[in-house]
């Protein structure tokens, strides 16, 4: 498979959400905005890429029957990383995000990856490969966080383009929306993979 | 009392999986069947306790006192593998039929970020349950594990329930699978909102 392929399948064929199902709990639960979405993306892409990096380098080195701990430890540390530095220099988003920025160690994506991919393949289609699908990640939980964001708040981009009181469905920033957005955007790639 | 105020606030108004989204891969994987979900609930209840648990004390007696606390995260996911691992062996050497039943389950766990969030949750956060805002004892963090738990149990087998009943309809084209699945525990977290205000 040549690089770009390598690189693109993850953006649309792919897609970590809309196709591969993984990694759901982030996505319903950060995506209250299209910037809240967007970060929480942009974490997992840093981590992804700079996990497969590392895994793929040390493939040779790791037994294969303590790969995964080895894998996840690898993981943890980069975690940690995005950790500290988010808390330093972006703090808001850092308390938004909560919780789900550890928990990224345990994202199906990140492991995932790196068991399928990089721990088979040389280091720079690893890097791509990791890059990919984080964009991937990022680019779907940017729509769904602007969908949730327009229908729920009346904004995009936290630019409000409604009156000051008009009626937003306020369900859509809450917990149920979450579940019937990505619900119906699952349901409208299904669609259009069927038609053609 | 404040037992009750701490087990009703994780199992109704905060669900894990419907207000919290903690745990939604296994909520939609291992919900197709109500024997299935039933088996998943146990493990759960079962793995979130112990390692809950463990988890406070190692950050309380180890972490804590030696200035750690920015390892929390990688300690905690590799207790947590190690715990489970070894849960499995003493379950199959102990416990057969107990094995048999959780034992497929079991593996899943280490995955599930519920258990993770809920031991980085305890140490981390402050609660108020009707006092005020503290961070939990060993008991109280026990007790708040158990809930969670439960609250996982009790929307995975409500759901598997219904979904049991969606896979004999017919689904509009494109949402069949997933699509439906997620759309209806939408419609089951806007009924677990009634419970908001209880606490």
């Amino acid at each position: 498979m040549s690089n770009w392929k390598t690189f693109t399948k993850g953006l649309i064929k792919e897609n970590p959400i809309l196709v591969l199902l993984l990694g759901c709990c982030p996505t319903l639960a950060t995506t209250t905005s299209a910037i809240n979405g967007m970060s929480m993306g942009l974490a997992t892409t840093f981590v992804l890429i700079m996990s497969n990096l590392v895994i793929s380098l040390l493939k040779n080195f790791i037994p294969d029957k303590v790969r995964i701990p080895c894998f996840i430890v690898v993981i943890a540390s980069f975690v940690t990383m995005v950790q500290l530095v988010m808390q330093a220099y972006v703090p808001d988003i850092y308390e938004t995000l909560g919780l789900f920025i550890p928990l990224i160690v345990v994202n199906c994506i990140v492991l995932g990856r790196a068991e399928a991919f990089a721990s088979k393949n040389p280091v720079w289609p690893s890097i791509l490969d990791g890059a990919g699908m984080g964009l991937g990640f990022t680019f779907a939980l940017t729509v769904l966080g602007s969908i949730r964001e327009i229908l729920g708040s009346g904004s995009i981009f936290n630019c409000r383009f409604l009156p000051e009181d008009a009626q937003t469905i306020l369900v859509f920033v809450l917990a149920p929306g979450a579940f019937i957005a990505l619900g119906y955007l699952i349901a409208l790639v299904n669609r259009l993979k069927k038609t053609k | 009392m404040k037992i009750i105020i701490i087990l009703i606030s994780t199992i109704f108004v905060n669900n894990v999986i419907l207000a919290q989204f903690l745990g939604i891969c296994p909520f939609l994987g291992t919900s197709k069947k109500t024997s299935t979900a039933v088996g998943m609930g146990a493990a759960v209840i079962f793995v979130l306790v112990l390692a809950t648990l463990v988890t406070y004390l190692l950050n309380k007696y180890l972490l804590v006192p030696n200035g750690l606390q920015f390892l929390q995260t990688i300690a905690f996911i590799l207790v947590i593998a190690a715990l489970v691992q070894m849960v499995e062996i003493i379950l199959k050497k102990i416990s057969p039929s107990l094995y048999t039943a959780l034992g497929v389950f079991l593996p899943l766990i280490t995955t599930n970020c519920c258990v993770l969030g809920v031991a980085i949750t305890v140490v981390t956060k402050q609660f108020t349950f009707g006092e005020a805002a503290h961070m939990l004892n060993l008991g109280e963090a026990i007790i708040y594990a158990a809930g969670i738990a439960i609250g996982f149990a009790v929307a995975l087998i409500i759901f598997s329930g219904i979904r049991e009943h969606i896979d004999l309809m017919e689904a509009p084209e494109g949402t069949k699978g997933t699509p439906i699945a997620l759309i209806t525990a939408g419609i089951l977290a806007m009924a677990f909102m009634g419970f908001g205000g209880l606490v």
